[in-house]
């Protein structure tokens, strides 16, 4: 990744961050509320700051990481851009997991289930995804086969949380599938970073490969790349990444789509260089569109997956008829 | 659940206005039931007029009530209520009961009241009570359309009684927030902030120029630091609605500055019940 | 050095086998064409012996660990893939991943190979270029120099001439005997008998799985051969230009 655009990305997320931290309907003013953020003197404020917007602000960094970062990853092995968590169902197989280890009660039983369970729901939707779009990742395989992922495991999400005996759980079927990160806690952030900071360094290992599979998987392989080793790591660090995402965020579409396009040409193209810096472009998108919900809708919980489609879903069907037009 | 309900349906302007046209219709229905004498197959399929209908009904008389009032969590009445069959509030299923009355909520669907009247049942439609001083007369109603104004009349006054008993002066106003799934509060023009009232309590949301039901931020629930938090009881099976309830921002609250309740079935529906409710506040203000 | 040896070397696909108990040993300086019709069993003898696909006897390169192998061979698929619109000189560079550790940047050696591979095929004009917007010859010709930065003793192309026009097949085949004159090896299956015979060392005819002819380029391009495995009649000649093969018709 070019230094420039390394430390660009990084100032973005950083000032990101802080904006993050100073927007919210509690009206505190910017000094203010860093005070109780690092001094911690007043309750009110500083219950607000660290209960609620930090952890807010840092799962932003971290679930828009995962996503960004499991698309870049995704792409480099299938060499295809459409290659996305949240289109070819790992996202919504990953909120299957949730929901499931939520109500069966498996979640309450021990802290490690729920996000176990989501990334279970990933290991199966990735390896699923393999098997059906082969090798090359074919676009139109890989499309049908991510349709089919991702209705499958939403009318089972939407199936278990109709038959939830809690009069709430059924109203929640639009959080699991388009995100959000309003109130979530520290429990969450501590409950996902680990999942996600495994994953990517298992993620980022795979950077060299990636560039050798730009040649093909038998140049690749002629180079000392070891398919079944990628293979392998690719599946658990996307669904360890995406999984924890999933468990505390929702499913949140688009991400690993937009992020590694508009980064692509940046980074020369280059699937190594890309990885990095699509974590650090995710975690700017995620992050943007959750102070954009918090401007928009103060006081409601607009979905972070509105946003992020909005943007997505007009780029997708543009990359649809580019590949199209390629004829792959 | 009435809350709940109501604001997962989101419904309100829809139903309020078909409310007022029925209540017209409603009332002429009701003269010509009066006239033929008390009905004798009553079918209730609103959590509150079954519990009205319970109260006042003569013996046989109410022969059916909906499934929520044998749910632990909304009704105050289980051990009565589960000596009733249930009914899920379809259309279809109050026909085969034969019903000659139908008492319903005002945001009971509206597709199953006109449904039910398309098939001559008479179904009566009762408005929400949301305030204590609409207690008695939503009880003289249900009493009419019973034929039971008797126990009604009797109903009402000792509902007068207990509450002027509750109803002290009192020198200090501890500031409460109700707190339920979602972040949903009420504001003035509520049940519940007339039961935090006549508790000696003031209502966190009403300060926040919310009026009936509406969603108060965390952060900001946090910021105008309540005395005292009243949040809804958790449902079995999990939710993410619910889990605000027990965020740590909350937990911290709780532990560190303000008092907490927990709203139960007495809060929902505005019958006798409601004095119980503000009984158990009233002790809270006491001994904080 | 032996550079590749196959020892009853045997791939099956399913029940069939499409490669029978070959035995070839393939040393340095070696320029060797393997030739054969469609479906000879030219791309999988290749790949067989890369240790690309299950295969039964014993195979030299196969036998190496991953790194290992691919220090000593570079392989250039028939399939001309580019996956991402990487410049020209990037694509060339990937060739020294072999031969760098993790994290590690290339080096003044690295770059002096990829300088050299580039300049090898003809591609400094389009250094800056982007790879995937090239014509398809000369991503061929990218590609090919993609497998020379990686700088092994042997190298293995498939078909590489095919899509390129005749002045840089000519070129392609000068820049491949210059490599095996240079001591190393080149096995590259072909479909060009004319430049097979005149560029080649040596020649491996395969059909239906098995070697049927292997020598010099005179030895092996026999019309009997001819006749028998690719079913032509060609013109040849040994004049001052050295083998010269032309096909005239297909036989009946």
């Amino acid at each position: 990744m070019a230094r420039g655009l390394g430390a660009g990305l990084v100032g973005m997320v950083m000032a990101l961050f802080a904006v993050s931290l100073l927007v919210g309907p509690a009206g505190l003013p910017p000094l203010q509320a860093l005070t109780a953020l690092v001094r911690g003197d007043a309750l009110a404020e500083t219950l607000v700051m660290r209960e609620i917007r930090l952890p807010r602000a840092m799962l932003a960094v971290l679930v828009g990481a995962a996503l960004g970062l499991a698309g870049a990853a995704m792409q480099g092995y299938l060499r295809n851009p459409l290659a996305e968590p949240g289109l070819i169902g790992v996202s919504g197989s990953a909120a299957l997991g949730a929901v499931l280890a939520l109500q069966t009660g498996l979640a309450a039983v021990h802290i490690l289930a729920l996000p176990f369970a989501a990334l279970a729901g990933a290991v199966l939707a990735v390896l699923l995804i393999l098997a059906l779009a082969g090798p090359r990742g074919g676009s139109i395989t890989l499309i049908l086969a991510g349709i089919a992922v991702s209705a499958l495991a939403g009318a089972l999400t939407s199936l278990v949380l109709n038959l939830s005996p809690n009069p709430f759980a059924a109203s929640e079927i639009v959080f699991w599938m388009m995100g959000s990160l309003a109130d979530r806690s520290m429990t969450h952030v501590i409950l996902a970073a680990p999942f996600i900071v495994a994953g990517a360094l298992v993620l980022l290992a795979l950077g060299r490969s990636f560039d050798a599979l730009t040649l093909g998987e038998d140049a690749a392989a002629s180079m000392g790349v070891s398919l079944v080793r990628v293979r392998v790591m690719l599946v658990l660090g996307v669904a360890s990444m995406v999984g924890a995402a999933t468990a505390v965020a929702g499913a949140i579409g688009f991400v690993g789509l937009v992020v590694p396009h508009i980064l692509r040409p940046l980074v020369g193209a280059r699937p190594s260089a890309l990885l990095p810096a699509s974590a650090l472009g995710g975690a700017v998108l995620v992050l943007m569109a959750d102070i954009a919900v918090r401007v928009i809708l103060p006081t409601r919980d607009l979905k972070l997956g509105v946003l992020t489609a909005l943007v997505g879903a007009p780029l997708f069907l543009h990359l649809i008829y580019k590949t199209r037009a390629q004829g792959l | 659940m009435l809350q709940a309900t109501a604001h997962l349906t989101g419904r309100f302007t829809l139903a309020l206005r078909r409310a007022s046209r029925v209540i017209g219709a409603a009332l002429a229905l009701w003269a010509g039931a009066a006239a033929a004498g008390p009905p004798e197959r009553v079918v209730s399929i609103n959590l509150c007029t079954d519990q009205l209908a319970m109260m006042l009904a003569g013996p046989g008389q109410l022969v059916s009530i909906s499934r929520i009032s044998h749910d632990p969590n909304m009704s105050v009445m289980l051990e009565q209520a589960l000596s009733y069959p249930i009914n899920h509030g379809q259309a279809e299923e109050v026909f085969r009961l034969n019903p000659d009355l139908v008492l319903a909520g005002q945001f009971t669907s509206p597709y199953t009241v006109a449904l039910l009247r398309q098939l001559g049942v008479n179904v009566v439609t009762l408005p929400v009570v949301n305030t204590l001083d609409a207690i008695p007369d939503a009880i003289l109603q249900v009493g009419l359309l019973l034929g039971q104004q008797d126990n009604a009349n009797a109903l009402v006054s000792e509902f007068r009684a207990g509450l002027a008993q509750l109803r002290t002066q009192r020198d200090t106003r501890p500031r409460a927030a109700l707190h339920y799934a979602n972040n949903y509060t009420t504001g003035a023009n509520s049940l519940a902030h007339d039961i935090l009232n006549a508790a000696g309590f003031a209502n966190i949301a009403a300060e926040e120029g919310i009026s009936g039901g509406g969603h108060l931020a965390l952060e900001r629930l946090v910021m105008l630091m309540p005395d005292l938090v009243i949040s809804g009881q958790p449902y079995p099976g999990a939710s993410r609605a619910e889990e605000v309830l027990t965020h740590p921002a909350m937990t911290a609250l709780r532990d560190q500055h303000a008092a907490q309740a927990l709203s139960d079935a007495d809060w929902v529906c505005g019958t006798p019940a409601v004095l119980r409710a503000i009984a158990q506040l009233s002790q809270l203000h006491e001994g904080g | 050095m032996t550079a590749l040896h196959l020892q009853n070397f045997s791939v099956f696909r399913g029940p069939c086998d499409v490669l029978r108990n070959i035995n070839l040993q393939v040393g340095a300086g070696e320029c060797v064409g393997l030739l054969g019709p469609n479906g000879a069993g030219k791309t999988t003898l290749l790949r067989g012996a890369l240790g690309l696909m299950a295969s039964k006897g014993q195979s030299s390169i196969a036998a190496l660990p991953l790194a290992a192998r691919a220090q000593h061979v570079a392989w250039l698929p028939q399939a001309r893939e580019i996956a991402w619109p990487v410049k020209v000189e990037t694509l060339v560079a990937l060739g020294r991943l072999p031969h760098l550790g993790v994290g590690q940047k290339p080096g003044p050696l690295d770059q002096a190979a990829i300088d050299s591979a580039i300049a090898r095929m003809r591609l400094q004009g389009l250094r800056g270029r982007i790879a995937t917007q090239l014509s398809g010859g000369e991503q061929a010709r990218v590609l090919i120099a993609r497998a020379l930065a990686q700088a092994t003793p042997v190298l293995m192309v498939d078909e590489p001439a095919a899509g390129l026009d005749p002045a840089y097949q000519i070129a392609l085949m000068q820049t491949l005997t210059a490599e095996a004159r240079a001591g190393r090896t080149v096995i590259a299956s072909m479909h060009d008998l004319g430049l097979a015979a005149r560029f080649c060392t040596r020649l491996v005819v395969l059909s239906q799985g098995e070697v049927v002819a292997d020598g010099p380029p005179a030895q092996v391009l026999t019309p009997d051969v001819l006749a028998r495995v690719f079913h032509i009649r060609a013109y040849v000649d040994h004049g001052i230009h050295g083998p010269i093969i032309q096909p005239l018709d297909v036989m009946e």
